[in-house]
C-alpha cells in the first residue's frame, strides 16, 4: 500500500491525496467558511438559493479536493464534509 | 450529490435539527471539533456526559447524542462536579458561553479550577450575550459596543486563560474557530488528562456582537482570526489579554499535573482515617 | 428493600436533631452530599463530612449554597442518593435549583433547619417562617413534599422517609426542621438495618434504544422511571419545558401537559402521602393545628385547656405539603374551630382556612426567636370558645 502518511526519511514519494466532498444543500446557511478556507479552492458559493434562501457551496474543482475535511470541521451547520478516497487514504485526517 | 453521512451525525440528535445557531456562528464549529476528537480518541461515548448552562453555547447539550444536561444559568460546573463525584468513571464535558461560565458562573469556575475538579471545560467566547441580544459581557473588549454598554464597554475584561491558570487549572489553551485542527488536538489531549482542563475558543457572534461593532460577518471574523492570531505555546497567561480588533494570542499555555479533587480526597482521608476509610473510586488511572 | 448496614448506626444514642438527621440520611443510603456552613444547620454537614468517608460516600463543601443545591442534582443523575442542608439565606439561594429538581424530576432531599428571618434575621434562633417558601419559593408552578419533624428521633426516622419519598416520586423533598428541633438533644433509637425499609430508584425496564423516552410513564403512573447515566440511554435533561423524550418544546400544549403531570403527581398523591398525628380530637370543640417544634408546645396548651374543662385536641401534620387535606376536611365538619399555632405571622393557617370550609380558623402567631408560651395559645383557645 502506498504510504500517504507523514513525510519522513525513507518514505516513498507522497502521492497526491484525493478526496470527495459531500454537501447537504438544505442545511446550509451560507456562511461561506468552507469556501474561504478550502486549501484546494475546490468550492464556490452557488448562485442558486436553497429552500432557506441561502447560497450553499458547490464543488467547482472536484479534482482539486484532497479530502482533508477542513470544510467539515468548519461548517457550523453540519452541511458539508470531505472524505479521502482511493489509494492514498490515510488516517491523518 | 450523494448523501454520504456527515461524521457528526451519529453524535447529534438529528431529529432536533436545524439548530438555533445563526448563520456564521462559531458554535457548530466547536461541535465538529469535539466530534473529531471523540472519533480520534475512540472513547466510549456512553461514558461521556455533556453538561451545559444557559445561552447559545448551552444548547450544545440538547443537540449532542450523549447523556446530556442542560442546567441553570452559570451553574453547569457545580452540576458537572456533582455528576463526576457521584460517578467518577464518566468523562464529563462542560460547554458554556463566556457569560454563563465567567459572569454568573465565575465563582464556580475558579473554585472548580482550585479544587481541580476532573472536568473538561470548553468556553465558547464570543464576547457577548448572544441569546438575549448582545448585552455587555465580562469578556467584552474595552470600548466594544453592547446593548447595555451603548456608549462602549468601560470595564476591563477578564483574560480567561490567566483566570484559569491562576486558579489552578492543569490544562489551559486558547484557540479560535479558525484553528480547527489545533482545537481538535487540544480536545484530544484533555480527553484522558485528569483534572480541570480549560479550552477557550474565540468564536464569531455575527448577530449580536460583530454587527454592532462593525466587525463584519462571521466570515470576516474568521479572516481576522486567521490574520491576527499568533500561536505562542507556553505563553505567560498574563500576556494574553484581548483588545478590540487586536491580535489574539493562541496556543497551549498550561499543561501540568496536580491531584484531582477525588485523588486528593482519597489521599487525605486514607492518611487520616486509615482502615476506617472506605475507598471511593477516583476515575483516574495514572 | 432493606437498608445497607454500612450506613446504619444501630443502637441507642443521645443525639441532637441535626446529627440524627445526618444518621437518617446515611441509613437511607445517601452517599453523596454537598453543603455550605450556615447556622443552625452546620452540624448536619459537619457530621456528614465526618461520616460519609467511613461508609463509602463523598462529601464536598462547595463554594456556596447555589453550587451545593445543583451539585447534588448532578450527583443524583450520577446515581447517588443525595442531600444538601441549609437554613434561611442559604435556602433562599437554593430556590432556583429546587425548581430545577422539580422540573427535571431529580430525587433529592433539601434539609432546612429554619431560623428567624427575613434576611439574616436571627441566625441562632428558631422560626417556622419558611413554610410557604418550601412550597412555592421557586418560580413557576410546581409541588414538592415537605416534612416537619418534632424530635431528634423523628429527624432520624423522617429523614429516611424523605429519601424514600424523593425516590418514589422523583421530586425534591423539603425536610423542614427548625432550630429548636435541630439543637434539641434526646434519645434516638436507630434500629438494625434489616428493620429499615429503603426505596431504591426505579430504573427503566427497556434497554437503551432510539425509542427510549426519558419522561415516558408506565400506564397508570405519573412518575417515570429514571435511567442510569453512562449506560447508553443517551438521555437529555433540561430545565426547559420538554416532551416525553426530554427535548425542549416551546408551546402551551407541552407546558400544560408537563406542568400538570408534575403538579398532579404530588397533589393527587395526598392520600398516600398524608401523615399526621392526632390527640384527643374525638370530642374536641377546638383543634389546635401545629407542626414541627410547635406541635410539642400545643400539647401543653391542650393539657392546660383540658384541665379547665375545655374540649381541645391537637392535629399535627407531619407531612405538611401536600397538606393532609382529607383528614382536615373531616375534622372541619365536626369541630367548632381550628387554632393554628406556628412560628410565623400566618402561613400554614392559610391552607387550614382554605380546607376548613367555613369552620372558624384562628391564628396563634409568633414572629420567632423563641417558642410560643403554651398559655398564650390557651388564651387564643379561650377567646375562641368565649
Amino acid at each position: 500500500m502506498a504510504t500517504a502518511g507523514r513525510d519522513g526519511e525513507g518514505a516513498p514519494p507522497r502521492r497526491r491525496l484525493r478526496g470527495e466532498v459531500f454537501i447537504h444543500r438544505e442545511r446550509c446557511k451560507g456562511c461561506a467558511f468552507c469556501v474561504e478556507f478550502c486549501p484546494s479552492q475546490a468550492l464556490a458559493l452557488d448562485k442558486a438559493f436553497n429552500r432557506k434562501g441561502y447560497h450553499p457551496p458547490v464543488v467547482v474543482k472536484a479534482e482539486a479536493c484532497n479530502g482533508c475535511d477542513l470544510c467539515g470541521m468548519y461548517c457550523p451547520d453540519f452541511a458539508i464534509h470531505g472524505v479521502r478516497v482511493g489509494a492514498g487514504v490515510d488516517d491523518e485526517g | 450529490m450523494s448523501q454520504h453521512v456527515n461524521p457528526v451525525e451519529p453524535f447529534l440528535r438529528m431529529e432536533r435539527m436545524p439548530h438555533i445557531w445563526c448563520p456564521g456562528c462559531g458554535i457548530g464549529t466547536v461541535v465538529n471539533c469535539f466530534v473529531r476528537a471523540l472519533l480520534k480518541t475512540q472513547v466510549d461515548i456512553d461514558k461521556v456526559s455533556v453538561v451545559s448552562g444557559i445561552g447559545c453555547t448551552g444548547r450544545i447539550a440538547g443537540y449532542f447524542r450523549a447523556d446530556s444536561f442542560h442546567t441553570t444559568h452559570g451553574r453547569s460546573i457545580p452540576f458537572a462536579t456533582g455528576l463526576k463525584m457521584a460517578n467518577p468513571e464518566l468523562s464529563v464535558w462542560n460547554f458554556s458561553g463566556d457569560g454563563d461560565l465567567i459572569a454568573i458562573g465565575g465563582n464556580h469556575f475558579i473554585h472548580a479550577a482550585r479544587r481541580n475538579a476532573d472536568l473538561k471545560v470548553v468556553c465558547v467566547n464570543n464576547f457577548t450575550y448572544g441569546m438575549t441580544g448582545g448585552q455587555v459581557a465580562p469578556t467584552a473588549p474595552l470600548h466594544s459596543l453592547a446593548t447595555t454598554a451603548p456608549y462602549g464597554a468601560f470595564e476591563r475584561p477578564f483574560n480567561l486563560p490567566f483566570l484559569a491558570d491562576s486558579s489552578g487549572a492543569v490544562y489551559v489553551a486558547r484557540w479560535t474557530t479558525f484553528h480547527v485542527r489545533q482545537l481538535v488536538k487540544s480536545m484530544e489531549e484533555i480527553m484522558h488528562k485528569p483534572g480541570f482542563c480549560f479550552i477557550e475558543v474565540i468564536a464569531p457572534c455575527p448577530t449580536a456582537y460583530l454587527r454592532r461593532n462593525r466587525l463584519g460577518d462571521g466570515l470576516e471574523a474568521m479572516r481576522h482570526y486567521k490574520q491576527s492570531s499568533k500561536v505562542v505555546h507556553g505563553a505567560d497567561t498574563r500576556s494574553v489579554d484581548i483588545e478590540l480588533g487586536g491580535p489574539i494570542v493562541v496556543g497551549k499555555f498550561v499543561d501540568r499535573d496536580r491531584p484531582t479533587t477525588l485523588e486528593a480526597m482519597r489521599d487525605e482521608l486514607h492518611k487520616s482515617l486509615g482502615d476506617k476509610y472506605v475507598p471511593y473510586p477516583t476515575g483516574v488511572q495514572r | 428493600m432493606k437498608a445497607d448496614p454500612r450506613g446504619v448506626l444501630t443502637g441507642v444514642h443521645f443525639l441532637d436533631g441535626d446529627h440524627a438527621c445526618c444518621e437518617g440520611a446515611l441509613a437511607a443510603g445517601c452517599r453523596c452530599a454537598f453543603g455550605y456552613p450556615i447556622t443552625p444547620s452546620t452540624e448536619v454537614v459537619e457530621r456528614i463530612a465526618q461520616r460519609l468517608p467511613t461508609v463509602g460516600g463523598v462529601f464536598l463543601q462547595m463554594e456556596d449554597e447555589i453550587a451545593s443545591s445543583i451539585a447534588i442534582q448532578g450527583a443524583a443523575w450520577g446515581g447517588k442518593k443525595v442531600l444538601s442542608v441549609s437554613s434561611g439565606p442559604g435556602i433562599s439561594l437554593m430556590m432556583e435549583h429546587i425548581g430545577l429538581a422539580a422540573m427535571t424530576e431529580t430525587p433529592c432531599v433539601f434539609v432546612n433547619v429554619q431560623r428567624a428571618g427575613p434576611s439574616t434575621g436571627l441566625p441562632t434562633l428558631v422560626a417556622q417562617a419558611d413554610m410557604m417558601q418550601a412550597r412555592w419559593g421557586s418560580h413557576g408552578d410546581y409541588e414538592v413534599i415537605a416534612i416537619c419533624p418534632n424530635s431528634p428521633q423523628e429527624c432520624f426516622d423522617l429523614t429516611l422517609h424523605a429519601f424514600n419519598l424523593a425516590e418514589t416520586y422523583r421530586t425534591p423533598v423539603m425536610f423542614m426542621m427548625d432550630e429548636a428541633v435541630g439543637h434539641m438533644t434526646e434519645r434516638v433509637v436507630i434500629p438494625a438495618a434489616e428493620q429499615l425499609e429503603v426505596v431504591e430508584r426505579r430504573r427503566p425496564r427497556e434497554k437503551p434504544s432510539d425509542q427510549y423516552a426519558l419522561y415516558r410513564c408506565e400506564p397508570g403512573s405519573r412518575v417515570p422511571p429514571m435511567p442510569p447515566v453512562g449506560e447508553g440511554y443517551r438521555f437529555h435533561v433540561t430545565g426547559l419545558t420538554h416532551d416525553e423524550r426530554g427535548y425542549p418544546v416551546m408551546n402551551a400544549e407541552a407546558q400544560d401537559k408537563l406542568v400538570r403531570r408534575l403538579v398532579d403527581k404530588i397533589r393527587l398523591a395526598e392520600p398516600e402521602l398524608a401523615r399526621y398525628e392526632e390527640f384527643q380530637v374525638d370530642d374536641a370543640d377546638v383543634v389546635l393545628v401545629a407542626y414541627g417544634i410547635t406541635s410539642r408546645v400545643v400539647q401543653r396548651s391542650m393539657r392546660l385547656a383540658r384541665e379547665r374543662g375545655l374540649k381541645v385536641g391537637v392535629f399535627r401534620p407531619v407531612v405538611v405539603w401536600p397538606f393532609p387535606e382529607r383528614r382536615l376536611r373531616e375534622l372541619a365538619r365536626r369541630v367548632k374551630a381550628f387554632v393554628v399555632a406556628e412560628l410565623n405571622l400566618g402561613q400554614v393557617v392559610l391552607e387550614v382556612e382554605r380546607l376548613a370550609g367555613g369552620t372558624r380558623t384562628v391564628l396563634a402567631s409568633h414572629a420567632g426567636g423563641a417558642l410560643h408560651e403554651p398559655e398564650a395559645i390557651l388564651k387564643v383557645v379561650q377567646e375562641v370558645l368565649r
